[in-house]
C-alpha cells in the first residue's frame, strides 16, 4: 500500500467527530484530497455530473503553469540585484539562489496566512476545506515587488481572503480575483511600497551572505514607469528584447514574456484556460495601443504594450480565471477585449497609474456576470421569438 | 418620574442604540457616515449635531403633530429640520470653526439625512413630545456610535493618530510600519461600515431578522 495513503488512513480516526484532534479535521481532509482524488460520491437520488478532473487537479495545473514564470522571476531578482550593485554577472546559480531566498518568504507568508484563514473558516462552518487558495497563494507573491515587506503582504492576503472571498461564500463564489484584490489593497494602502518610481523593484540587500548590498539606494523604474515620465521618447530595442526575455525590473513573476508563454501554452493545452479570453485580451490591448499611437497620445508602440508590465501575466493567468471571468462563449470575447482596451487606456491616459492591467481586470470582473446575463438573455429572446412565430 | 421612564419610553431610547440601530440595521445615513469619518473629531461632532437636531425636531414636530395638515406634513417637517440645521451649522462655525470646515457641506446635508425624516414620520407624528425626544436622542446616539467606531478605526490606521495626537509610537515607524492609505479613502469606510454591520448581526442573531 502506498505509504502516504497509509499515513492518512492512520490519522483519520483521530480527526473524525469525537476524535482527539477533531479541530484539525479540515486540515487533514484538505491535504488528503490534495494528494488523492476523494473516494466519496454525490448523494444518491440527486443528479450529479462529474468531470473526471476535479478542481484540485485543475488548480495543480495552474500552479505547474506558473512555475516557469516563478523560477524565472527568482532568477531575475538575483540578476537585477547583481546589476544594480555591480556584482558578478556570470554567477547564474548565485543569482537564482539569491532570488529564491528573496521570494521564498513571500510564498510562505502568502500560503500560511491564506490557507490558515481558509482552514479556520472551513472548520468553523464545518465544511470541507476549499482549494481555491492553492493558486492565489502562488499568484500573490508573483505580482508584488520583491521589496514588499512581509507584514504588508500578510495584511493584504488576510484582507483579500476574508473580504474578497470568504464573505462571498468561498471558492467559486468570489466576484473578484483574490490575488488581484491583494495587489489592489497593497497598491492603494501602501503606494510608496508599490509604485514604479522608487527603489522598490530591485532587492538592495544581501540575504545570508548571498547577493550584493547596494551602497547607495538604487533607483530603478520599470519601463512603464519610465514611459510615464514627461521626458520619455520611446523605448530602445534593447528594452523590448529584455522585456521579452524578462530581464527588466518589475513584479517578481510578471517580467518574462517567454516564461509566461510557456505557462500559457500548458493552460491552453490542458484546456484549463480559455483561448478566447486570452486572445481577445491581446487583441484588445494591441488595437487600443495602435489607436493611441495613431492619435499621438503615446510614444509606446502597440506591440510594446503587450510585452511590458503585467499585461502578458494578467492576460494569461488573471483574466482567464474561470471563476471571475465570463462563462458564455461570446461573453469571453467581450470581456477580454474590454480588459485589453481599459488596461492600455489607463496606461496611456492616466499619468498617475503607469500600469492599468490590475485595474482593468478588476473592473471587468465586476461586469463579467452582467455580460453573461446579456448574452443569455438575448439567446432566450431569440428562441422565444422563434417559438412565437411558429404559433 | 416613574412615568417619564416607563418601559416604552426606555425602549424608545435604547432600541435604536442596538437592535434597531439606524445605520447598522436600517442602513440609513450611510452617505454621511462615509464622508465625515476619516478622523475621529469630525465624526463625533457630526454625531452630536445629528443627535441634537433629531431630538429637537422630533419634539417640535411632536408638539405640532395634531395641527399639521396631513398633505403638507413633509414640507413642515423639512422647514423645522432646516431651521435647526441652520442653527447648528452657525454654532459650529462660531465655536469649532476648523471642524465645521472639515465637515463642509455635510452639516447642511443633515436636512436630507434619512434618519431624521424617518424618525419624524415614523415616531414623532404619532407620539408625545417626551417619548419623541428620547427617540431622537437614541437614534442620534445610535448613529453617532457607528460614526465613532468607523472614525476610530480610520484615523488610527489611516493617520496613526487619535483626535490628532500620535498614538502609534515612533519605533513602529522606524521598524518599517506605514500608515494605511486606503483607510483615508471613502471606499474603506464603506468596508468598515459593512464589517460593523456584520459584527452587529452576528452578535444580535435573534433580534435582527
Amino acid at each position: 500500500m502506498n505509504p502516504i495513503k497509509k499515513l492518512f488512513d492512520n490519522i483519520h480516526p483521530y480527526v473524525e467527530e469525537g476524535g482527539k484532534f477533531h479541530a484539525f479535521r479540515s486540515l487533514v481532509d484538505g491535504f488528503e484530497t490534495f494528494a488523492f482524488v476523494p473516494n466519496t460520491t454525490g448523494r444518491v437520488g440527486s443528479v450529479n455530473i462529474h468531470d473526471a478532473i476535479d478542481s484540485k487537479r485543475i488548480m495543480s495545473f495552474v500552479v505547474i503553469a506558473l512555475l516557469p514564470a516563478l523560477f524565472f522571476g527568482m532568477f531575475n531578482v538575483g540578476y537585477q540585484n547583481a546589476l544594480a550593485c555591480g556584482g558578478d554577472m556570470t554567477d547564474y546559480v548565485g543569482m537564482f539562489l539569491y532570488g529564491f531566498l528573496a521570494v521564498l518568504p513571500k510564498i510562505i507568508v502568502s500560503y500560511v496566512v491564506g490557507l490558515g484563514i481558509e482552514f479556520v473558516v472551513a472548520q468553523w462552518k464545518n465544511e470541507e476545506i476549499q482549494e481555491g487558495f492553492l493558486v492565489s497563494g502562488i499568484l500573490i507573491p508573483m505580482i508584488v515587488p520583491v521589496t514588499c515587506p512581509l507584514w504588508m503582504l500578510a495584511i493584504a492576503v488576510a484582507f483579500s481572503v476574508i473580504l474578497a472571498k470568504e464573505i462571498f461564500g468561498g471558492t467559486g463564489m468570489n466576484i473578484f480575483n483574490p490575488a488581484l484584490i491583494t495587489r489592489a489593497f497593497l497598491f492603494f494602502s501602501y503606494p510608496s511600497a508599490m509604485t514604479g518610481d522608487a527603489t522598490v523593484w530591485v532587492a538592495q540587500d544581501t540575504i545570508f551572505g548571498l547577493g550584493y548590498k547596494a551602497t547607495d539606494a538604487y533607483t530603478a523604474a520599470t519601463p512603464l514607469g519610465e514611459a510615464a515620465q514627461a521626458s520619455f521618447t520611446g523605448f530602445t530595442p534593447d528594452t523590448i528584447q529584455n522585456a521579452i526575455t524578462g530581464l527588466i525590473p518589475g513584479c517578481i513573476g510578471e517580467t518574462s514574456v517567454i516564461a509566461i508563454a510557456l505557462g500559457g501554452l500548458l493552460l491552453l493545452w490542458t484546456g484549463v484556460a480559455s483561448w478566447k479570453t486570452m486572445l481577445s485580451v491581446f487583441v484588445g490591448g494591441a488595437a487600443t495601443g495602435y489607436l493611441m499611437q495613431a492619435l499621438g497620445l503615446t510614444e509606446i508602440q502597440w506591440y510594446e504594450q503587450l510585452v511590458l508590465g503585467g499585461f502578458a501575466f494578467g492576460a494569461v493567468f488573471m483574466a482567464t480565471d474561470p471563476v471571475t471571468s465570463c462563462r458564455t462563449e461570446c461573453g469571453k470575447y467581450v470581456y477580454g477585449l474590454l480588459i485589453g482596451f481599459i488596461a492600455v487606456l489607463v496606461r496611456v491616459l492616466n499619468p498617475g497609474y503607469p500600469e492599468g492591467m490590475m485595474l482593468a481586470i478588476l473592473l471587468m470582473n465586476l461586469f463579467a456576470s452582467l455580460i453573461d446575463y446579456c448574452f443569455v438573455q438575448s439567446n432566450i429572446n431569440k428562441r422565444a421569438k422563434r417559438v412565437s412565430i411558429k404559433k | 418620574m416613574s412615568k417619564l421612564f416607563s418601559v416604552e419610553n426606555k425602549a424608545a431610547f435604547t432600541s435604536p442604540l442596538n437592535v434597531n440601530n439606524p445605520v447598522a440595521v436600517q442602513v440609513l445615513g450611510i452617505c454621511s457616515a462615509l464622508a465625515v469619518t476619516s478622523q475621529l473629531k469630525p465624526a463625533i461632532v457630526m454625531g452630536l449635531s445629528v443627535t441634537v437636531i433629531t431630538a429637537f425636531s422630533n419634539v417640535i414636530i411632536s408638539l405640532l403633530r395634531k395641527t399639521i395638515p396631513n398633505r403638507i406634513r413633509i414640507i413642515v417637517q423639512l422647514v423645522v429640520v432646516a431651521a435647526l440645521v441652520t442653527i447648528v451649522s452657525q454654532l459650529l462655525k462660531a465655536y469649532v470653526y476648523d471642524v465645521s470646515v472639515q465637515l463642509s457641506v455635510y452639516v447642511g446635508l443633515i436636512i436630507t439625512n434619512c434618519i431624521l425624516m424617518g424618525r419624524l414620520e415614523a415616531f414623532a407624528m404619532q407620539n408625545g413630545p417626551w417619548p419623541s425626544f428620547l427617540d431622537g436622542i437614541g437614534n442620534g446616539l445610535g448613529y453617532a456610535a457607528i460614526l465613532v467606531i468607523v472614525g476610530f478605526v480610520r484615523e488610527l490606521f489611516g493617520f496613526g493618530t487619535l483626535f490628532g495626537y500620535n498614538v502609534i509610537p515612533q519605533f513602529m515607524y522606524d521598524a518599517g510600519y506605514q500608515n494605511n492609505g486606503m483607510m483615508v479613502m471613502p471606499a474603506m469606510s464603506l468596508i468598515i461600515v459593512g464589517l460593523v454591520i456584520w459584527a452587529h448581526r452576528a452578535y444580535n442573531k435573534e433580534e435582527v431578522k
